[in-house]
């Protein structure tokens, strides 16, 4: 057989070099340009060099919400995927029961995310909110707008009742997917209830969790829209997680180099979680 | 070890079953002789994957009981019944190791630990799997995986019975031979009883001292490989066991002759027939002689299959197959005997006895 060369064939990958230049290239560049140069009124620019990343990689304030980020991301992946299993586990594997469990998990997943932020803020309003009022009746002081800790509380909760269903689906497809002789084979070697997760559920849904795992980690590593509607970041700054320091930089304080700045380090720690976590999936699968 | 009894099984998937269609096993009553290598031998769909679960406990059956040595254990769960079974499709727990796998049920069940690794060592030899001991079973193919899956089911010393269900589907063919020869040597030494579902006559023929053929939700003939061959009870039976399956042949009773249209076939002695009931010849391909005497027909087309030629012709319009050496001649206008220790006669599908010296047909 013999190849054709024919250079015209370049324009074929035009369209898809356009749309990725639009939607991901050009405003990454945008915020590239502005994290080197001080921006000035009247579209003034000066070339700053590496100064807004000093600035920022030296910030007390970025480090303590960098910090608030990790530990909320690694407070919701400890609570939602162990959560996450066990609920699938209690599932039903058929029968009339598995629709109505899955429409009853879904919901959640279909709630807008203002719509979560505003929800959880009623429902924890201290004089009128079913949890807030509730607990304080209850003689548990409550207030999540003057307390950090019950701010932290109710966000994280705000967060597992919106993702734990996403876990459990995929868990639950993990589960499905186990060919019924794996649990016959299990009763005829005797093993136990633990043996059984341990040994056949829990390989076999190592897969699904690893992606549970990472879209749980990108999702809550950019959480912004339901604790500020929830906290506004607050009290003080206990809740001000890194997307909403950001935008307090760029959009309250308009330190557009910093903003910039910031962007850049946030993606560029999200793609290292990404690569690490995809580097790892890949090393199992060739197992 | 065990003697295993089933006590008028029936049972249905269904909630509430009602007519006989309704059971995917209609009525089982049978005995697994203690140390008895048997093989459930039947078409897809036919209930033996059923009965073998009714045995094991994965299934409860709808009617009836289960004995183990005059024991009920219908109520009992696997583990209580305290057998092993191998499934069609290679079940391993793949983080383990090969060795872990088959110390698994072991382990479970509390043996000491000196005792397990001697059991396992020794299942490693059999079944080929030394070298890769420690490897996890993840890696290995679907051949390697299913011997550790036999494997398992080996590995007790102690169970009931051994159970397996259609094991050797997904082994290629010289694999398949080497393991059920292993098979067979290792019931010759351990005397377990073992019960074999297949759907292949040739594993079924091989394996087992008794072979037990079901078909739609029944048994329908139980014996040995050659019991199966010269007389089968059903003609069920006759097809679905040999290769090409035997010929069945409407016919009309006379006494002891059979009329096919115009012809004429000496039966081997008589029978008495309820009048009205449907009557069949049955005749193996073994046993149908082609060359210048008897019923003309007219050869269709004929198969080399190597050592033998498979000769399909039309008798009266209807084909029936033939097997003769690879060097035998057809002559130009081919007629059929029939060696008459070959022939069978059928009464609505149920072999009828011919003459005074025969038993063991079915009333």
């Amino acid at each position: 057989m013999t190849k054709t060369w024919n250079n015209r064939a370049w324009f074929l990958v035009l369209p898809v070099l356009l749309l990725v230049a639009f939607n991901a290239i050009i405003p990454l560049m945008t915020v590239v340009n502005y994290s080197v140069q001080e921006t000035f009124g009247n579209n003034l620019f000066f070339l700053e060099g590496t100064k807004w990343y000093q600035d920022v990689l030296t910030s007390s304030r970025f480090h303590a919400s960098l910090l608030r980020q990790f530990t909320f991301t690694f407070i919701i992946l400890a609570i939602e995927i162990p959560l996450g299993v066990a609920i699938a586990l209690t599932m039903p594997r058929s029968g009339p029961w598995v629709s109505v469990c899955l429409v009853l998990m879904a919901l959640p997943l279909l709630i807008p995310w203002n719509v979560v932020g505003a929800m959880w803020n009623i429902m924890a309003l201290p004089d009128i909110g079913l949890l807030g009022y509730g607990l304080n009746k209850l003689g548990i002081p409550y207030n999540f707008t003057r307390q950090p800790f019950a701010a932290w509380f109710t966000v994280v909760l705000m967060d597992v009742w919106h993702w734990t269903s996403l876990v459990v689906l995929l868990a639950y497809a993990g589960l499905r997917s186990i060919p019924e002789a794996y649990y016959q084979a299990a009763k005829i070697d005797g093993a136990s209830r633990w043996s059984v997760f341990r040994y056949i559920q829990l390989p076999k849904m190592n897969r699904v969790l690893t992606i549970a795992v990472l879209l749980r980690f990108m999702d809550s590593f950019m959480i912004y829209t339901e604790p500020f509607v929830l906290t506004g970041g607050g009290p003080g700054n206990a809740t001000t997680f890194l997307s909403i320091d950001l935008v307090k930089a760029a959009l309250g304080e308009f330190n557009l180099g910093i903003a910039a700045a910031m962007s850049i380090i946030y993606f560029l720690i999200t793609l290292l979680v990404s690569w690490i976590f995809y580097t790892l999936m890949m090393r199992g699968d060739e197992q | 070890m065990a003697r295993i009894n089933l006590d008028d099984i029936r049972h249905a998937y269904m909630a509430s079953p009602r007519g006989d269609g309704d059971f995917a096993l209609k009525r089982v009553h049978h005995t697994f002789d203690d140390g008895g290598a048997y093989a459930l031998l039947g078409p897809s769909g036919c209930g033996k994957t059923t009965l073998l679960n009714i045995m094991s406990g994965l299934l409860k059956p709808t009617e009836g009981k289960i004995l183990f040595d005059g024991r009920d254990v219908t109520g009992l769960s696997t583990e209580e019944r305290n057998i092993a079974q191998v499934f069609q499709f290679p079940v391993v727990y793949d983080t383990m190791s090969v060795r872990d796998n088959l110390a698994f049920p072991l382990r479970n069940r509390g043996v000491a630990p000196d005792e397990i690794e001697r059991r396992v060592a020794e299942i490693l030899e059999m079944i080929g799997l030394a070298d890769r001991a420690g490897q996890k079973a993840r890696g290995l193919t679907a051949d390697d995986k299913q011997k550790i899956a036999l494997g398992r089911g080996l590995v007790r010393s102690d169970v009931s019975a051994i159970l397996f269900d259609e094991p050797l589907t997904v082994i290629d063919p010289h694999m398949k031979w080497v393991l059920r020869s292993q098979l067979k040597e290792l019931h010759r030494r351990f005397a377990f009883t073992m019960v074999y579902v297949t759907h292949d006559q040739t594993e079924a023929l091989t394996f087992a001292d008794q072979v037990v053929v079901m078909n739609d939700g029944e048994i329908v003939q139980i014996g040995t490989p050659e019991e199966l061959f010269e007389r089968p009870n059903h003609t069920f039976v006759g097809y679905f066991i040999g290769s090409p399956g035997m010929n069945v042949i409407p016919v009309d009773v006379e006494g002891t002759t059979a009329r096919i249209g115009a012809h004429r076939v000496a039966l081997p002695g008589g029978a008495a027939i309820d009048a009205g009931a449907r009557t069949e010849l049955g005749v193996r391909p073994e046993h149908v002689r082609i060359g210048n005497q008897g019923i003309p027909v007219q050869i269709d087309r004929v198969e080399d299959t190597g050592r033998r030629k498979i000769v399909h012709a039309l008798l009266d319009g209807r084909q029936i197959a033939a097997i003769v050496p690879e060097d035998a001649g057809v002559p130009a206008e081919p007629r059929v005997t029939f060696d008459a220790a070959g022939i069978n006669l059928y009464a609505n599908s149920w072999r009828v006895a011919l003459g005074p010296a025969e038993e063991g047909a079915r009333p």
